[in-house]
């Protein structure tokens, strides 16, 4: 009896002893972030340089079976896209994603006593659950969230007694004879509709939402206050984080993300402008103002400047999928931090440390302030998030490995693997390299997305939506 | 300069034998540093006090420039470049008065005669004397009336930083007593209390980004919008609009 191993591909593992064998499928994310070979599948969006302001992707997001991709932009519109189902006899790729649904969430208001408009730019959307035939979304703007219901109808009512087909009523008198109206099908159309609209909670600009574990229950962060809504109720709901001083002048620290645990309804996290994270747990009282746990590392003295405290805020903090861990994003890095140490995070990786050197040009043009996001693969074993010239970075946790790919309309043939890139950070510069000073800071990926169960990702540079898949034999 | 802003450490005087971190003791004390961290300190100014249009402006961009404008005061006034005169009113220490967070737009109301923020803003950038330190005089720093951009001269300009600093952060301090609390006291303060108005106000336009990385003194300053609001014309209306409902 003996065993042969074989890797048959990048994607699949034998293993043979006699006349016995096995195969291993790939787990997701198993091939790590550089044994996956990434492969353009498409691109949506406007094909000229001149960017139309109202076109600006504002947040992306996958639904829990990862079915449907939802972008929302600076104009407060959502389009939704669907993955058609699989070819069974074209398996080499993955269903594409066509558009499926477009709404006008959100539109710009006028607050008239401040004197001030209301951004209709969407800055999140989160999906619910699916309960049964409808899908539901939350998605927000600075003040407001609302609770949309998208539906398919692909029938519709036909041969009304006192009716036309095309609605007009008819003449009572021609009326001879009497019939049930019947179903017939009809052209797909997918209907948006608001459900809830939970408004007038928030003084501040909404950040974050987040939805709880319970499915009845989310919650949405501001600068300075965290509120608790129930889905169903819209005139109420309950404060609670508060941050805000009583004397304006001492405000020194925001909330910058918030996050409900994946699997624990009565824990949260929130994240704030200083770099530190604070886990509450609902239970110990109504008002979470005192932290169950502090995360925060350390700063590295050697590293002090006057940006220290810019580049440490974090820009957003995502749970994994399995709650043990949470994910960090500040300017420079992404760190990993295990639930049980509070002190220092347990993996940090360098997103685009070049940039260190250069921080006093970043704060003068205020890319020092970009909010990059970043996102789990669905076995937690891969990290992703943005950089500039439309670079974004992967972090394979198991291999310690990384990539820097592009998402460029330059590689936009099907199947095509994308090519990783390298930046240059000093000295001779090889061949490939791309140098510090020739990177576009007007190009920057701040929102990602990641399939929950495939290789899929969705990657948003300023009005284009790219989406890769790894490569399938 | 850039990896000197990238390395700029807590300072102490070149006498002091003792180990610093980073080992940059030297840079420090050096007149270019001065002049950089004068640089930063007049760019986050600019920063904090150029109006946005009409849009709220980013509460955490604004909070973390004037966390920056502080630690840079704390700094200064270790090495005692940062000389502030006693106010006449409040009786705080001068050195121990650390600037508050919330800044205000200058309205027009605020001051008459004020030059428009970009033309005048650009003008300092390019105005900015090397090697001078920061010396305010008393009377400037209180008064509210003294334009906030001034273009006599080069030593004025350093003053009208220094004021319109003070004026920014004490801003607030002069609403709450003033006659603005009066106006919303029947105002139900749920939705609107006095410091959601006050800290809406404040605006930095999103700056035209460079695409690529530009020297850092050649840089202009990002062009603010034209219109501050919130004239005394619009506070009239907003009044209206409140006795009606």
């Amino acid at each position: 009896m003996y065993f042969v191993l074989r890797r048959k591909s990048a994607l699949q593992v034998k293993i043979q002893w006699g006349p016995m064998c096995i195969y291993f499928p790939p787990t997701v994310g198993a091939g790590g972030g550089n044994d996956i070979q990434w492969c353009f599948s498409q691109v949506k969006g406007a094909v000229d340089d001149d960017v139309a302001e109202a076109d600006i992707i504002s947040t992306v997001e996958f639904n829990h079976s990862g079915e449907l991709l939802a972008t929302g932009d600076k104009g407060g519109r959502v389009v939704i896209f669907q993955q058609e189902q699989e070819n069974k006899i074209q398996s080499h790729s993955r269903g594409e994603y066509n558009v499926y649904s477009t709404f006008q969430s959100h539109e710009p208001e006028f607050d008239y006593l401040k004197s001030l408009e209301i951004e209709e730019k969407i800055n999140k959307i989160r999906w619910l659950p699916q309960k049964n035939a409808a899908q539901f979304l939350l998605s927000t703007n600075d003040k407001t969230i609302k609770l949309w219901k998208i539906s398919e109808r692909d029938k519709r009512p036909e041969g009304y007694n006192l009716k036309e087909e095309d609605g007009r009523y008819r003449d009572p008198t021609t009326v001879t004879t009497l019939r049930v109206p019947v179903f017939r099908p009809m052209d797909l159309m997918v209907e948006a509709s608001p459900r809830r609209i939970f408004a007038n909670a928030h003084t501040y600009h909404i950040n974050s939402i987040s939805i709880n574990s319970d499915y009845e229950t989310y919650l949405s962060a501001d600068d300075l206050r965290i509120n608790l809504w129930h889905l169903e109720i819209t005139d109420r709901s309950f404060n609670i984080v508060d941050i805000k001083p009583a004397n304006m002048e001492e405000l020194t620290e925001v909330i910058t993300a918030a996050e409900f645990h994946p699997n624990s309804c009565n824990t949260f996290v929130y994240s704030s402008s200083k770099g530190t994270i604070r886990l509450c747990d609902m239970r110990a009282s109504a008002l979470c103002d005192r932290h169950s746990k502090l995360f925060e590392e350390p700063e590295d003295p050697s590293n002090r400047s006057f940006f220290s405290e810019i580049i440490s805020s974090i820009s957003d903090v995502k749970f994994s999928h399995s709650g043990r861990y949470m994910m960090t994003r500040d300017y420079l890095s992404v760190k990993i931090w295990d639930l049980n140490m509070e002190n220092r995070p347990v993996e940090t990786y360098q997103v685009h440390e070049y940039l260190r050197s250069k921080l006093c040009s970043l704060y003068e043009n205020d890319c020092i302030f970009d909010k990059f996001e970043c996102c789990w693969n669905g076995s937690d074993s891969v990290v992703m998030t943005g950089s500039y010239n439309n670079f974004f970075r992967m972090f394979d946790r198991n291999t310690k490995r990384d990539i820097t790919l592009e998402a460029s309309r330059e590689n936009n043939k099907p199947r095509t693997v994308l090519k990783p890139r390298k930046v240059c950070a000093s000295g001779k510069r090889k061949k490939d390299e791309i140098s510090v000073d020739s990177l576009d800071f007007n190009k920057k990926i701040l929102h990602t997305a990641w399939h929950p169960k495939e290789n899929i990702i969705a990657v948003a540079t300023t009005n284009n939506l790219y989406i890769f898949q790894d490569k399938v034999n | 300069m850039g990896t000197m802003f990238a390395r700029g450490l807590k300072r102490k005087s070149p006498e002091d034998g003792e180990d610093m971190e980073g080992g940059l003791a030297g840079a420090r004390a050096t007149p270019s540093y001065s002049l950089q961290r004068q640089s930063l300190l007049d760019m986050s100014l600019v920063k904090l006090q150029l109006c946005h249009m009409l849009v709220e402006p980013n509460l955490c961009r604004s909070v973390l420039i004037a966390n920056t404008v502080r630690q840079i005061q704390e700094e200064m006034s270790q090495d005692g470049t940062w000389r502030v005169v006693a106010p006449q009113a409040a009786g705080r220490a001068p050195l121990d008065r650390l600037v508050s967070t919330d800044i205000l737009c200058r309205s027009a109301r605020e001051q008459e005669g004020e030059h428009p923020a970009p033309d005048v803003g650009d003008g300092h950038m390019a105005d900015l004397v090397p090697g001078l330190a920061v010396v305010p005089s008393a009377q400037a720093l209180r008064s509210p009336q003294s334009s906030l951009w001034e273009v006599d001269s080069s030593r004025e300009n350093r003053g009208g930083f220094q004021k319109s600093l003070d004026q920014i952060f004490e801003t607030l301090e002069n609403k709450t007593s003033g006659s603005v609390e009066e106006l919303f006291a029947d105002v139900d303060s749920s939705y609107y209390d006095l410091d959601a108005v006050l800290t809406g106000v404040v605006g930095s336009t999103p700056s035209a980004h460079a695409s690529g990385l530009q020297a850092f003194a050649s840089a202009a300053a990002p062009p603010p919008s034209s219109s501050c609001r919130s004239d005394l014309g619009e506070l009239d209306h907003a009044v209206e609009i409140l006795v009606e409902t």
